[in-house]
């Protein structure tokens, strides 16, 4: 492989980047053949089109970065590397998930990992990195939050009480804002007055940067210049990183309200695969893109199988994590 | 203690009270901080004052101030507590903890369980309210039962100086999210000065007054009215007990049933309205557990069903009062 045509980005974090957005498609297939199946039955909110974002996005920070995502959120866990198996076992409400089944598919928290937060509530995210990133502000510990979440959120009102407190604070946070262009059923130019959310982060004074999410090397790029802007104390980014979901808000939506061209053109022009044709191009070789293709499916079936496998919790469990202390029922 | 002993004993405010616990809870913990609107003391130290002095001794680092929003206030808080911070969050008005009810609910409270125990969220949010100062319906209400619903929250009201400094040091050490609740009119009240390191836990309740015939069961403001009762009519041989919740969720049981059980008659009194509040869960309680030994059904006294109202006689009219609370409990001595 030749790295001159490949920006700065190393070679090993390309490959990494395609092996976690590889993941984060073979894990959507098959939470969707689980579902229709009836193997599984959870609200799922498909990141189907946004494996590119996540996956560019999480390899510009470390593991002990903090991350605090949204309930379509698997492909940021996924990314983040929350172990595949654990995440399973939560979205399928068993005793060895992440939460030991008490949060389930909307709420994954995974501190191993960084994964402080996954939140059902549009927009209460940020917040909450704010307090996150305020703590690495104090501890001077270096470490980043970022927090994600979809268009729809940018016209919340925790949206804006959080963006402004970040930069008048000059906490070490990054916004990364998923534009899929719906929020729900409801396409931006209806819900949004600016025409580009962008133009948000002007209002508070924040650094704000408009990437094609779906592009490996430009958000890669973008990620990499707002986690060194924070960690050196610069202060927040707003990131508005286009991209589109495929499969509607919710698993079974069947799209109705997306324009048949503009779903034709999005799948047309499907990230992940040609993010692998871009790879090939650049002189990668095909059986080692093929190599990890296996390796993922491999470890997805066993994930699937071991959530499968596992028990449900004990009853016994509600009346613990509550408070700290043991609730008498 | 000789009266002389006790009429030379130094005096402190409420307010004075919530500001030494903060303090000396800064003083213990570096990760102990404070946020809220107006806190530092080039603002004011806090619209009450409770937090005077304390950016000059531990920097606007720690104590700091913030724009007017609830949910950015709430939501660094809770940030910050999940990587170990033990974040006081002022929240100037109860009223205004509406605004961030996404956070306080559906974040601070269920966060531990949600993550299965992997996170905990250690805040305590400080809010101050109540009626009869002429606030009017946004700036007075009562909210406690809303917190008290739900699961996850602890809620916490000092009737007293000492107790508040107390109460407010567990909460601060708490690893649950606490709501502390300081009534407005109650900032000048002065009592006796605890000694440092006093603590109040959280969950238990305190015989405010030791009695035998009527157990009178509140916390905050309805405690100081129910002491004088409990002096007039020990005249005409009516004993009552006192029974000061302090913590209202989780409440301390096995206290107030112990003092039913005693009294078999009771009657439970808080400021705020009285419907669906606090006090048909805990009079709900004592039939439950004391059916067959009460000698009168509990009694409830709380404020009338309307918004606070500003007009000083429709805010009296509004409020629950000394008057009410004799007779429901007179009313129990008659069943």
């Amino acid at each position: 492989m030749t790295t001159a045509n490949s920006g700065a980005i190393p070679r090993e974090v390309l490959l990494e980047i395609y092996r976690r957005a590889t993941l984060i498609r073979v894990a959507d297939e098959k939470f969707q053949k689980m579902i229709s199946s009836g193997q599984l039955q959870i609200l799922y909110y498909s990141p189907r089109g946004q494996e590119i974002l996540s996956a560019a996005l999480m390899t510009a920070i470390n593991k002990n970065d903090y991350l605090v995502t949204t309930y379509r959120g698997i492909h940021d866990q996924l990314a983040k590397g929350i172990p595949v198996r654990l995440l399973w076992a939560e979205f399928a409400g068993k005793a060895t998930g992440t939460c030991k089944g008490k949060g389930g598919p909307m709420h994954i928290t995974h501190p191993e990992s960084g994964v402080m937060v996954t939140t059902g509530i549009v927009g209460a995210g940020l917040p909450i990195a704010n307090g996150l990133a305020l703590a690495s502000q104090l501890e001077g510990d270096g470490k980043v939050t970022v927090v994600c979440f979809g268009d729809g959120s940018t016209n919340i009102g925790a949206f804006h009480e959080a963006m402004n407190l970040a930069q008048i604070w000059m906490l070490p946070v990054v916004f990364v804002c998923q534009n899929n262009l719906y929020g729900e059923h409801t396409p931006q130019a209806m819900s949004t007055g600016a025409k580009e959310l962008i133009d948000r982060a002007l209002g508070y004074g924040i650094k704000g940067v408009q990437v094609n999410g779906n592009d490996a090397f430009a958000m890669h790029a973008a990620a990499i210049e707002a986690v060194a802007r924070a960690r050196a104390g610069g202060g927040p980014t707003f990131i508005e990183a286009k991209t589109f979901r495929f499969l509607g808000h919710l698993l079974g939506d069947d799209s109705h309200y997306i324009p048949t061209q503009e779903m034709a053109a999005a799948k047309a022009a499907d990230p992940l695969p040609a993010y692998r044709r871009d790879l090939v191009s650049r002189g990668v070789d095909e059986p080692v893109l093929s190599a990890i293709d296996a390796e993922i499916g491999t470890q997805v079936e066993d994930a699937a199988q071991y959530a499968l496998d596992s028990p449900y919790p004990d009853s016994r469990e509600i009346r613990f994590d509550v408070l700290k202390s043991e609730i008498a029922l | 203690m000789s009266a002389v002993a006790k009429s030379t004993q130094k005096k402190i405010n409420f307010t004075q009270a919530v500001n030494m616990a903060m303090d000396e809870a800064m003083a213990a913990d570096e990760r102990v901080i404070l946020l809220g609107e107006d806190i530092a003391d080039a603002q004011g130290g806090g619209v009450f004052t409770a937090t005077k002095g304390l950016s000059a001794k531990y920097g606007t680092a720690r104590v700091r101030s913030t724009p007017i929003a609830e949910q950015a206030i709430l939501g660094a808080a809770i940030g910050a507590a999940l990587v170990g911070y033990r974040p006081v969050a002022e929240i100037m008005l109860m009223n205004f903890m509406t605004v961030a009810m996404d956070q306080i609910v559906n974040h601070a409270a269920k966060l531990r369980f949600m993550s299965g125990g992997q996170t905990s969220v250690p805040i305590t949010i400080r809010t101050a309210t109540g009626a009869g100062a002429g606030f009017g319906g946004q700036h007075s209400d009562m909210l406690e039962a809303w917190f008290a619903h739900v699961p996850g929250l602890k809620v916490v009201m000092a009737s007293n100086p000492a107790d508040a400094k107390g109460l407010l040091l567990s909460c601060i050490e708490d690893d649950d999210p606490c709501i502390f609740i300081e009534h407005t009119l109650a900032y000048g009240v002065s009592g006796t000065v605890p000694p440092p390191n006093y603590r109040v836990p959280l969950g238990a309740a305190s015989i405010a007054r030791e009695g035998t015939d009527v157990s009178v069961i509140g916390y905050g403001p309805a405690i100081a009215p129910a002491l004088a009762l409990a002096d007039s009519l020990q005249r005409e041989g009516i004993s009552l007990e006192v029974v000061d919740l302090r913590t209202i969720a989780p409440f301390d049981q096995a206290t107030v049933l112990r003092s039913v059980a005693k009294t078999r008659r009771a009657v439970v009194v808080h400021e705020a309205v009285r419907a669906f509040g606090v006090g048909a869960e805990i009079s709900s309680c004592i039939h439950e557990a004391l059916f067959s030994q009460l000698r009168a059904p509990v009694g409830r006294v709380g404020s009338a069903y309307c918004p606070v109202p500003f007009s000083p006689p429709l805010e009296k009219a509004y409020l629950f009062n000394r008057t009410g609370l004799e007779a429901a409990i007179r009313k129990t001595l008659t069943e």
